[in-house]
């Protein structure tokens, strides 16, 4: 019964460990299958090949050009996303009359499957980089709006009459009560506009222009039936896409001290 | 010598609210004189509208009618020389307590060494030194309420408007605190207006108790508390009073409550 008892501090390990238990069982199955010839090893090839197909890919192949490439997209995608988003939800927070003519149609086009703009993004701004990032800030801007203008909004009114009984200015109240008491909302905003934007990346690498990218490598690997090499693209998607996200998770909780 | 500031003066104040459209006569015909340096308590049953006149006076509230002025000018809206402590604390949960009493300073023309010396006055005088980079959450009740007095404070106000400051807080906590705003009071030599429900408060500390009554709001008499501060609670000439001030408070219930059903 003693050890019961034990509270925080030795659970994380546990926890982390019980999450691990699907991924490598599933893993120890693909194996297992395409080692005792129940899957054809031209879809399903074994673990070890497609690490091989790693290996080389990194020491002589594009890997890291690749993964630099889709990386750099995904961020500077997000961070005009972002930033563009940062700032047209405050002013919708802010302003009445922003909100009543804009909101509407943001909401309108926010119906819009996100790949239906490729084909016009690419008129506007070419296949090349330029679409590409324009389509990534595009996919992350969305919830950036959404959760900035509810937080901004959502100010507590008892702290806004200690503001006016303070004679805060209007910056004074955006910097000091509106921005903080939205920062939880915009951070969670963020934290989505980060996957959506990783998300968009691979699509805007998927159905533009091939260029340089993880995205690229996976269609290479399409086009020449290089199953490891599809299957090791998918893989570097899938764990960059949860390290983003456990790093947004991480860097959030930092950042709310106050919670 | 300049004159001694702080006077406040009401003179026929009437405020109407709009509850689901039906309207609320909060304040009808206010009329009352505070003394630069007077501490006068306003006492009364809920919805007699003394936290109105309380937020008119901060000027989050503008009055139907009537005037309210301090020194000689209207209000018309907040000012950092009215300071008002809420009932709940109300601090900002993302800054300490030195950034939220810092708060009050920023829009006083004073350099940083200024700035820093006056908040950490402040923390001293309201007994919250060592706590100074604790955020409100970590704050008891009590503390957290002595930080809110501090931030309203640190601008040297003349008048410090308190609307039920020590409602939400245990007796004990309460009582401790009372004793240490007559202190501050003593200390500062400011106007103070205090609203509150509890009528032992509203003696112990006030020169002047004001009794309101409701529907409409208004002043049913003010009781003059000629007794050196600070005060004890035992004291009989404040019990005396005390019950005095319930007994009427009871009277106008009975009253109010015989008028309701000629009226209806």
């Amino acid at each position: 019964m003693t050890d019961v008892a034990a509270p925080n501090g030795p659970r994380i390990a546990p926890s982390v460990h019980r999450g691990l238990v699907l991924p490598v069982a599933l893993l120890a199955a693909w194996e297992l299958s395409s080692r005792l010839g129940l899957a054809d090893p031209r879809f399903l090839p074994p673990l070890e090949i497609i690490a091989r197909s790693g290996w080389h890919e990194m020491m002589e192949g594009r890997l890291w050009g690749d993964l630099l490439a889709s990386l750099r997209r995904d961020l500077s995608g997000f961070g005009l996303g972002a930033t563009i988003g940062i700032a047209l939800g405050t002013v919708l927070g802010l302003s009445r009359l922003a909100d009543r003519i804009l909101t509407p149609w943001f909401n309108g086009l926010k119906q819009i499957a996100l790949v239906a703009w490729i084909p016009l993004i690419s008129m506007w701004f070419g296949f090349d980089e330029a679409a590409k990032v324009v389509f990534v800030a595009l996919a992350a801007c969305i919830p950036v709006v959404l959760n900035t203008q509810e937080g901004v909004r959502a100010a507590p009114l008892p702290l806004i009459e200690v503001g006016r009984t303070l004679r805060f200015s209007r910056t004074q109240f955006l910097l000091r009560l509106h921005l903080p008491a939205a920062l939880p909302s915009i951070l969670t905003g963020l934290h989505l506009g980060l996957i959506y934007a990783w998300l968009a990346t691979v699509g805007a690498e998927y159905f533009m222009a091939v260029g340089p990218g993880i995205g690229g490598l996976i269609i290479a690997g399409r086009e020449r039936f290089d199953m490891p090499l599809v299957l090791l693209g998918i893989l570097i998607l899938g764990c960059i896409g949860f390290a983003i996200d456990r790093m947004a998770g991480w860097i959030e909780h930092r950042l709310i001290r106050w919670h | 010598m300049t004159s001694p500031r702080g006077q406040i003066d009401i003179s026929g104040v009437t405020k109407r609210f709009r509850i689901k459209d039906r309207p609320l006569l909060a304040l009808d015909q206010i009329s009352l004189s505070v003394a630069p340096g007077e501490f006068v308590s306003i006492v009364g049953p809920s919805g007699c509208g003394k936290s109105t006149l309380l937020r008119l006076l901060a000027g989050l509230e503008r009055a139907d009618s009537g005037r309210l002025v301090k020194d000689g000018t209207e209000i018309s809206g907040p000012s950092l020389d009215r300071g008002l402590v809420f009932q709940e604390p109300r601090l900002f949960p993302w800054l300490t307590v030195v950034q939220n009493i810092t708060l009050g300073l920023q829009n006083q023309r004073m350099s940083r060494a200024e700035r820093r010396r006056g908040v950490a006055e402040h923390i001293d005088l309201v007994g919250l030194a060592g706590f100074e980079n604790a955020y409100p959450h970590q704050l008891s009740g009590g503390m957290a309420q002595r930080a809110a007095i501090a931030r309203a404070l640190v601008n040297r106000p003349e008048v410090l408007l308190l609307d039920e400051p020590f409602g939400a807080l245990d007796a004990l906590t309460r009582a401790r605190l009372q004793g240490e705003l007559q202190r501050i009071w003593a200390h500062e030599g400011i106007t103070m207006l205090l609203v509150t429900h509890d009528v032992d408060e509203a003696v112990i500390l006030g020169d002047r108790v004001v009794v309101m009554a409701p529907r409409p709001g208004r002043i049913a008499r003010g009781v003059e508390v000629d007794l050196p501060h600070p005060r004890i609670r035992a004291d009989d000439r404040l019990v005396r009073l005390r019950n005095d001030i319930i007994l009427g408070l009871e009277a106008d219930e009975a009253s109010t409550n015989a008028q309701r059903p000629a009226a209806a």
